[in-house]
């Protein structure tokens, strides 16, 4: 159809180069990772709700989950902790041994800016200002290997700070116009609060959409919904299965700062939670037999604040859930210090403590999955992080 | 504010760090930009002129015509004109927009340039006819930037000698009923043509580009000024329009209408070139034509309303200077009315482009995504359909559909380059005074900067200037 090429054409010349040719090649190691970074700040307590702590629905009132065997309940992992009722594909990773949970856990990031916090989540250190590449680029340069082709892979028409540094990665993402998704849509709403006529103009602009869509006239502009993460999943599964692909790619999935109405078992989380899982299932479908040697991480910059805000939402936190999962991972366990939910063991009286440093995660996995000494990454990769140990036994095969 | 305003509304938008260079004297910073003649930028100077394309294109056809002859005695299938076309006229179109926005993007002259837009469209020809897609560019390159900052007399008449706007309004073949040409045609001819003026040109020049529709012409005036146009041709055309430098302006004697015609109630004495010089030497300095000119100027750079004191004054420094255009721009810029409201004008998607180039400090790289992008937002390049150009208020480009599209395009530029800048800063440093509060909490609050950029392109404030 004319206005699909016709899109396909547009987008910004911005900064985009041509795409360096997709040439792999070969390396000592045959594992493979994946990074899944969460921007916008995952609720934890919604995605992994400890229903067994008695401060739980206390506290969380009435966003609180139902505990397992209730209706709409949580899925339960180990007695205490449960998960979301929408992660049935991480639940049954999970009773494969396949998924280990975290909880409680953060960057050394305090405050609660999405940039800075995504900065520093992405470039390993200890504040946003700290680096201007990845941890994960920087770990691509301790790979031996045999040539300069690419090891590392975005899915996405950008790199994200994450793999940017010196070691030469590549990024891929399906040609056409990303679609608006509906949560950008609502903050340019709030953007043209008060500017009549631009908000009056949004309001027929959507109204015109809406109709456009029931009316079966196949002109959905990929607007209003949300950006799935699902095709960009099974692509990296794809790309990391070939024989001479790269071995460390990443995700990036947006939607997740649920300052309102976020919802409970159903709702704006629910489905963006629902769209998480089903993106993992293809990326370890994809995989196919190279999921036993695949460990993929999921982690946000930080959690949502444990009580309930004045609109149905929470509010930007510190301490956060995350996901190791894969073949390789030595999962079926929640791995926490719990501090607990009552007034006094929260941070700063508002969050989830955080008792686990994300940067012990990240050296667990790349030490033992992706063979580089803990020297190396004290020294280069997570420079200046000595005292904090590489967390052990995250993989099987440690 | 006024800084603001310089760089945003006079200018094509704030880079970072263009506020504070520009800082107190900014109308200083304004008028140094159009202080007499400039040199080319570079990548316009190096495009190839419109005569070359023009000559190429022109060889192209006779050679097609008369394989098309052959191939049809030989009963085969006749060679793909199209295809042969689209070889020429693309890459043509596509190197001259992709100059323009390259400029325009990294201009330290922003002012200057604007200007050079605000005359192409009011002189605009329109790419969308195929004898016009190689050249729109041209137009603006060879007849309008050597006069931006000159008088107004020679950029009408290197534009109204231009192939671009002869053969865009149709004047190569106009020929005057009593010319040489014309009674050969009737002697030998077999009578099915009759050898007449094609008004088109001589209306426009009257009606768009001196003195306005409401300008005080007649019926009688725009035939006179047409048959005092006649002549006024493009060399190396087809039969009997191949005489004279192939792709140049010419004069064809033998087309001219002779003898003395009233325009404006002024007579024109024959004297075969001379004659249109003298008729558009005079409407050049015409009263009309000052308004005009005034009222599209303040148009474009105080309000949609432009502000009647202000239109006077304009009007008033155009005839006092003959038309010297720096001279109008200088009571445009020390108009009291034009530093008033900060967000006085409605970007165009074409404004909306550049800006948000300058904003991140790049340059367009790939010609299809800015043809495309410009095309999507509903202002395709060199291509406004009509002699009358692009609408130039609020309502020409307001409309919900136009919003919609500028917030998928924004979409797609905070994905590509969300992650190299830092949105809140970013907001105050190419916004200044005009951020509000409001926005740059929104800015602030994105969930991620890809998000961020996408919400402080499409802010009120940056869709207007």
């Amino acid at each position: 159809m004319q206005r699909r090429r016709f899109l396909q054409a547009t987008g910004s010349g911005l900064l985009l180069s041509a795409l360096p040719g997709l040439s792999f090649a070969r390396v000592a190691t045959d594992a493979r990772l994946v990074f899944v970074i969460l921007r916008g700040g995952l609720d934890g307590l919604a995605a992994v709700p400890p229903y067994g702590d008695a401060n739980y629905a206390r506290q969380r009132g009435s966003l609180a989950l139902g505990s397992p065997g209730a209706a709409n309940g949580a899925l339960d992992l180990d007695g205490f902790f449960g998960l979301h009722p929408s992660l049935t594909g991480l639940h049954s990773r999970f009773n494969q041994n396949e998924l280990l949970v975290l909880h409680a856990v953060a960057t050394p990031y305090r405050e609660r800016s999405h940039f800075d916090g995504q900065d520093v989540l992405e470039n390993g250190g200890t504040d946003a200002a700290a680096f201007r590449d990845g941890w994960l680029n920087r770990a691509l340069a301790e790979l031996p290997r045999t040539d300069d082709s690419q090891l590392g892979i975005a899915l996405g028409s950008t790199v994200p700070l994450a793999l940017r540094g010196s070691a030469s990665v590549t990024s891929w993402a399906p040609s056409g116009m990303p679609n608006v998704n509906g949560d950008t849509l609502a903050r340019i709403a709030m953007l043209y609060e008060s500017d009549e006529l631009l908000s009056t103009r949004l309001e027929q602009g959507l109204a015109a959409d809406a109709l456009a869509d029931s009316g079966g006239m196949s002109m959905s502009r990929g607007r209003g919904g949300r950006q799935s993460l699902q095709p960009l999943a099974r692509a990296a599964g794809n790309f990391l299965a070939a024989e001479k692909g790269p071995r460390i790619a990443m995700l990036e999935a947006t939607g997740w700062d649920t300052h309102a109405n976020q919802g409970v078992a159903t709702g704006g989380l629910a489905n963006r939670l629902w769209d998480l899982d089903r993106s993992l299932e293809l990326l370890a479908n994809s995989l196919g037999p190279i999921w036993q040697n695949t460990v993929v991480i999921v982690a946000t910059e930080f959690g949502r604040t444990v009580a309930v805000n004045g609109t149905r939402g929470t509010d930007h936190g510190t301490g956060a859930a995350a996901f190791l999962l894969g073949g390789a991972v030595n999962g079926g366990r929640v791995l926490s210090d719990w501090p607990g939910l009552a007034p006094s063991q929260l941070y700063q009286g508002r969050d989830l403590r955080p008792t686990i440093d994300m940067r012990q995660i990240f050296k667990g996995v790349l030490r033992d999955h992706i063979s580089i000494a803990e020297r190396q990454l004290s020294a280069r990769v997570f420079p200046g992080s000595n005292g904090i140990a590489a967390r052990p036994g995250l993989t099987r095969n440690a | 504010m006024e800084t603001v305003i310089a760089a945003n509304r006079f200018g094509l938008g704030a880079r970072p760090g263009d506020l504070p260079a520009i800082g107190n004297d900014y109308q200083g910073w304004l008028l140094a930009q159009v202080d007499g003649p400039a040199a080319l930028p570079r990548i316009i100077a190096d495009l190839p002129p419109s005569a070359d394309v023009l000559a190429e294109f022109q060889s192209m056809r006779q050679d097609m015509m008369k394989q098309r002859q052959t191939a049809a005695a030989a009963d085969k299938p006749s060679p793909d004109v199209v295809n042969k076309a689209r070889n020429i006229l693309g890459p043509a179109y596509r190197d001259q927009l992709m100059a323009r926005y390259t400029v325009a993007a990294g201009t330290e002259q922003p002012f200057r340039e604007r200007l050079v837009h605000f005359w192409s469209n009011h002189f605009a020809v329109s790419a969308d006819k195929p004898t016009v897609t190689a050249l729109a560019g041209g137009l603006e390159n060879e007849a309008i930037r050597p006069h931006v900052s000159g008088y107004f007399a020679d950029m009408l008449l290197a534009v109204e000698q231009h192939p671009a706007m002869l053969l865009y309004l149709d004047n190569q073949a106009s020929i005057g009923p009593n010319s040489k040409a014309a009674q050969r045609m009737q002697r030998f001819g077999r009578g099915r043509r009759k050898a007449d003026i094609n008004e088109n040109l001589g209306r426009e020049i009257l009606e768009l580009h001196t003195l306005g529709v409401d300008g005080g012409y007649s019926q009688a005036d725009v035939t006179n000024f047409s048959k005092v146009l006649t002549g006024w041709s493009v060399g190396g055309g087809p039969g009997r329009l191949r005489q004279g430098q192939p792709g140049q302006f010419v004069f064809r004697s033998v087309i001219h209408e002779p003898g003395k015609q009233t325009v404006l109630a002024k007579a024109y004495k024959e004297n075969g070139i001379r004659q249109g010089e003298a008729v558009l030497h005079d409407l050049a300095r015409h009263p009309a034509t000052a308004r005009h000119l005034a009222t599209k100027l303040a148009r474009h750079f105080i309000a949609d309303e432009p502000p009647a004191t202000a239109v006077d004054r304009l009007a008033s420094a155009y005839l006092k200077s003959d038309g010297y255009l720096p001279a109008v721009y200088a009571a445009l810029v020390e108009s009291p009315e034009a530093w008033d409201n900060i967000l006085a004008k409605y970007k165009t998607p074409s404004d909306f482009v550049i800006s948000s180039l300058r904003a991140l400090s790049v340059t367009p790289d790939q010609p299809q995504q800015l043809i495309g992008s410009l095309m999507l937002m509903g202002q395709p390049g060199y291509r406004p359909g009509s002699p009358a150009g692009w609408g130039d208020t609020a309502a020409d480009w307001d409309g919900a559909d136009g919003l919609m599209k500028r917030i998928e395009w924004a979409t797609a530029v905070g994905y590509r380059a969300g992650n190299f800048v830092d949105p809140p800063r970013l907001a105050e440093n190419v916004l200044g005074s005009a951020l509000s509060e409001h926005s740059g909490t929104w800015i602030r609050r994105a969930e991620t900067r890809a998000q961020g950029l996408t919400l402080l392109l499409v802010s009120p404030e940056f869709q207007r200037r």
